[in-house]
């Protein structure tokens, strides 16, 4: 029943991940950038969830209403004054410019707020360690449930978003061949800046969930960046429900490092990424030529 | 169209890359609902003509004006938008979405129609080009003759006043390519205007009522198709000595 426990809270905490990677995922889905500001921006979201809590004795759900705007006028800026002329240069220069944006931000939080490590858990009271005890070894907490409900919710509701509705076919649209949609009256620019206001509210979503859960200080960025990336490689680059697994096998790997042994937590972690990411080159291949016999044999 | 005007007017065109002179001072002239082809040898500046039209590339002289309106200074999406739609030599579906998704999407931003109104004009273009029975077909299943059937279906839900053609029947066999002319004959006759680049000149003339030949940068002959393949300049610039001048023109 502890193992059956281990699992548990390593989906629950897989769902966190998942959270956090999807914005990763989209971005990387659209514009073919990998964000390693990503981090960085959701601790941004909340410290600035932080204030409004310590300041204002505003509760984070609403503060996300402020928030989440904040961020997505911020995606927009980023694009149009950064995002936009580093993707001219190449599939190097937004690697660097968005690494060189988290040193930026880490440090300016720095500066505002101090190494002190902060969290956001004060400001929902009780239901930051309320739970559900099912027996002896099995215990659900409350905020648990609620970050894997918000999971399913952002993904699924990101990915109907794509498939259903108008703008969500003109960035697939978009995504698929940027060069192209000019011919069909879309000014790719402008569906570029929608999508990194699009990731920067996904990013202020996750930060919020990474202040509820746990801490945060300045420079927590990186490590949440780290398991986004994670998450999003074992899940398969660009895709989203991909994303969703991919976070909950890492929670769930991690977790059941930790059981084996106390410091494993991190190590079966990236060693189950590792193993994820080694695999694929010898067996993508692998994978590949069976598809082509596959499709040989539909052919003749 | 209310204007009085030709639907397309450009004048003095000039483009150059680097020291090559690819426009030289080009006058170009579409009237509403009118279809022109043109031809001329490799290198004449066709494409590249046709790039200027439709915002790709600026040009370094001369003004363009489409419905009356300037649009020398639009980007391509902003001329889409006011009917000015053009189609690539190689198709560039969208691979990951179904047929009928690649022109939902044109039509929605293209022809700026909404909901229902969007889907009628869908199914109104796969019916016209003949790929109804396709519409649920990803981008990337289709072979090649689909994939030119979707790029100019693509461009016609955009809900052009002038359709830009580069070549459409280029790599289809001589029975392919017949079938596209019906389809570019019937967008004709709902009073779309065209504009056709084609090496394929026996297939061309079968659907343009004027003939427009190029040769380094310039317009060297513009008239009637039987009139334009009998000149002198044409002759030695394109057709050359092996000239097959159809009769029926």
């Amino acid at each position: 029943m502890i193992f059956l426990n281990q699992i548990l809270q390593g989906l629950f905490l897989g769902a966190y991940y998942a959270l956090i990677a999807c914005s990763l995922s989209f971005l990387f889905g659209v514009m073919r950038i990998i964000n390693l500001a990503h981090g960085s921006l959701a601790v941004l979201a909340a410290f600035l969830l932080f204030v409004l809590a310590d300041r204002f004795g505003l509760s984070p759900w609403l503060g996300l209403i402020a928030v989440v705007p904040v961020m997505a006028a911020l995606g927009w800026v980023l694009q149009v004054l950064v995002l936009e002329r580093s993707l001219k240069g190449g599939l190097l220069v937004p690697l660097l410019s968005t690494f060189g944006l988290a040193i930026v931000v880490d440090n300016l939080l720095f500066e505002g707020f101090g190494a002190d490590t902060r969290s956001l858990a004060p400001a929902i009271g009780d239901l930051a360690f309320a739970s559900w005890t099912l027996s002896d070894d099995v215990t659900i907490g409350q905020l648990d449930v609620i970050i894997l409900v918000a999971a399913i919710t952002v993904l699924g509701g990101l990915q109907l978003f794509l498939a259903r509705t108008r703008l969500g076919r003109t960035i697939r649209a978009t995504a698929e061949e940027p060069e192209i949609v000019g011919l069909i009256g879309i000014d790719s620019r402008a569906v570029y800046a929608l999508a990194t206001a699009i990731a920067l509210a996904l990013a202020a979503i996750a930060g919020a969930f990474l202040g509820l859960r746990a801490t945060f200080n300045p420079y927590s960025g990186g490590m949440q960046l780290l398991f986004a990336f994670e998450a999003v490689v074992i899940g398969g680059f660009g895709s989203l429900w991909g994303t969703l697994i991919g976070g909950i096998v890492l929670g769930i790997a991690q977790n059941l490092g930790a059981f084996i042994t106390p410091h494993g937590f991190l190590i079966a972690g990236h060693g189950f990424f590792l193993a994820v990411l080694i695999a694929r080159l010898y067996l993508a291949p692998l994978a590949d030529r069976v598809r082509r016999r596959g499709r040989k044999v539909v052919a003749a | 169209m209310t204007e009085a005007g030709p639907l397309l007017a450009a004048a003095g065109l000039g483009k150059r890359f680097g020291a090559l002179v690819v426009l030289d001072a080009v006058d170009f002239t579409v009237g509403a609902g009118e279809a022109v082809g043109i031809v001329g040898p490799n290198g004449a500046g066709k494409t590249t003509l046709l790039n200027v039209l439709s915002g790709r590339y600026a040009p370094e002289a001369g003004r363009i004006a489409f419905g009356g309106e300037d649009v020398t200074a639009l980007d391509v999406a902003s001329r889409c938008r006011r009917g000015l739609a053009r189609s690539h030599q190689i198709p560039r579906p969208f691979g990951g979405m179904t047929v009928f998704e690649n022109l939902l999407v044109a039509a929605e931003a293209g022809a700026g129609a909404r909901a229902r109104a969007a889907e009628r004009r869908v199914l109104e273009t796969l019916a016209l080009c003949g790929m109804v029975g396709l519409a649920n077909r990803r981008g990337e299943t289709l072979g090649l003759l689909d994939r030119k059937r979707l790029e100019l279906a693509r461009a016609l839900a955009t809900e052009p006043a002038l359709l830009l053609l580069d070549e459409i029947g280029a790599g289809l066999t001589d029975g392919e390519a017949r079938g596209l002319v019906e389809i570019i004959r019937a967008i004709r006759e709902r009073g779309v205007a065209i504009v056709w680049i084609e090496h394929i000149v026996h297939v061309l003339v079968q659907v343009v009522g004027r003939l427009v030949c190029m040769d380094a940068g310039r317009v060297i002959a513009d008239g009637l198709p039987a009139a334009v393949l009998r000149d002198a300049a044409v002759i030695d610039a394109y057709l050359g000595s092996a000239a097959h001048v159809p009769a029926h023109g």
